[in-house]
């Protein structure tokens, strides 16, 4: 189990264009497998455009309590980029003047920013339809003063959306480090305690899975029957929807595709099962995602490689509704990943 | 010159089997995606039985394919480790239940 970021442990993998290189070369430098600008292309669907801006995604810095071997954030207890209260503020302005319908808080562990909170209350006073908090559930038990998140989390009706990699001990702890399962369900059953995932409370509480390992996810539907009967059996946790999301070849887990000599079978089977309709519904074409910083993403894999979005505006200091609206989605070979099969997208499959 | 049998890469041609004789490879892929598909049975337990046929046939291609189908339907190793047992089961039982045969020829033969 990996203790240390790709970035504290100064691998070459922690530079975004050395990511980039590597998914631009070998099977897909030598013409083995189409690049993903070709496959559109041959689908009709280059260059990808917006369709919209319905979803604000805000990661609000990637220091993490856990190191999970699959991150593409590269978060981490050592990871010291935090958004300021300065930032904080023109996001909401930003928000604001958008019209976006969701605002979605991820990271790292978002609770960890020290104006967390105060960032939860300023946005809910704007009302927007759906405000998420992306939680990994542990953080609500590492520390007393997360105790409270629950509570929190209810009194501004924040939409909790927690990584459950299964539900069963073993898988979890491989992918997110030992004991992460034992927390997870506590917090869930904290979580269900204040109403969350209960029926007629309106407190949403949905799972994210994705797979421990060099495969796809299973049918989201027949995943998501098999975690509620278990869970409730088990555990007597309620939740609402679970999403399953596939793994991208980016950070450490292109780090753990690579080391394993998984990568080109990996990418072999996301080019095998490009499905076109899939990338109707990729996220990008609705989705900005904001870095700790206050620049501007296509989506949180892109920040992850720092491609910053293909237009004008490139920061929310000089946030231009309409020239983002004309950019052109820059893509590259990771993106397969959200195309593959049913599609995947912070909201589960796309299909 | 291939100094193996086997090469891993040549699972993905085995589509091409159709090329020398194109109407019995067509029945046969057709009636191949039939029976994998949702039936009285469903598509998971197909997937473990043919993990459990495969390791049977021997047929390293079929093992690498049904193992990866099914961490992809979310089976998990204790599943796939307790269907191979069953294989197993009936290929050793297989072999002994011929003893039977053994021993009737025994006693007949024996005074």
């Amino acid at each position: 189990m990996t203790t240390k970021s790709l970035l504290a442990r100064k691998n070459d993998l922690s530079q975004p264009e050395k990511q980039l290189q590597f998914l631009s070369n070998g099977i897909f430098g030598n013409g083995e497998l189409p690049t993903f600008k070709e496959s559109l292309e041959k689908t009709n669907r280059f260059p990808l455009k917006p369709t919209g801006l319905d979803i604000f995604q805000v990661n609000v810095g990637y220091m993490c309590n856990q190191v999970c071997t699959h991150c593409h954030v590269d978060a981490g207890p050592d990871r010291k980029e935090i958004m300021t209260k300065e930032t904080m503020q023109l996001c909401l302005d930003v928000l604001k003047a958008s019209g976006a319908k969701t605002l979605d808080l991820t990271g790292g562990a978002p609770e960890m920013n020290p104006n967390f909170r105060w960032f939860v209350e300023e946005a809910a006073k704007i009302g927007v339809e759906d405000f998420i908090v992306r939680s990994n559930l542990t953080i609500i038990l590492a520390n007393k003063k997360y105790h409270d998140l629950p509570e929190f989390f209810k009194k501004y009706n924040v939409h909790v959306v927690s990584s459950l990699p299964f539900y069963k001990r073993n898988k979890t702890d491989k992918q997110r480090g030992n004991g992460v399962f034992q927390k997870s369900i506590q917090a869930l059953q904290m979580l269900n305690e204040v109403g969350y995932g209960k029926e007629g409370t309106g407190l949403k509480l949905d799972l994210v899975y994705n797979p421990a390992g060099a495969f796809l996810p299973a049918n989201q539907s027949d995943l998501e029957s098999d975690f509620k009967k278990a869970l409730k059996n088990d555990f007597d946790i309620d939740f609402n929807s679970l999403f399953a999301i596939t793994n991208l070849p980016v950070s450490r887990f292109l780090e753990y595709l690579i080391a394993s000599e998984n990568y080109e079978d990996y990418m072999e089977t996301l080019v095998e099962a490009y499905n076109p309709v899939a990338v109707d519904g990729v996220m990008c074409k609705n989705t900005l995602s904001v870095s700790w910083d206050g620049y501007l993403f296509d989506c949180d894999f892109n920040q992850m490689l720092d491609l910053k979005v293909a237009a004008k505006s490139k920061h929310l200091k000089d946030f231009d509704l309409e020239s983002l609206q004309n950019r052109n989605i820059i893509i590259s070979q990771h993106c397969y990943g959200c195309t593959a099969g049913a599609g995947s997208s912070c909201q589960g499959t796309t299909v | 010159m291939q100094k193996t049998y086997y090469d891993p890469k040549d699972l993905k041609k085995f589509g091409k089997i159709t090329e020398w004789s194109e109407e019995l490879g067509e029945k046969f892929f057709e009636y191949y995606g039939k029976v994998f598909e949702e039936g009285s049975l469903t598509a998971r337990e197909k997937s473990l039985i043919a993990l459990a046929v495969a390791h049977t046939v021997q047929c390293p291609y079929c093992i690498d394919a049904y193992t990866k189908d099914g961490l992809q339907r979310g089976i998990e190793k204790e599943e796939m480790m307790e269907a191979l047992h069953v294989a197993a089961a009936i290929r050793g039982g297989a072999s002994l239940v011929h003893g039977v045969q053994m021993m009737n020829k025994v006693e007949k033969l024996s005074m």
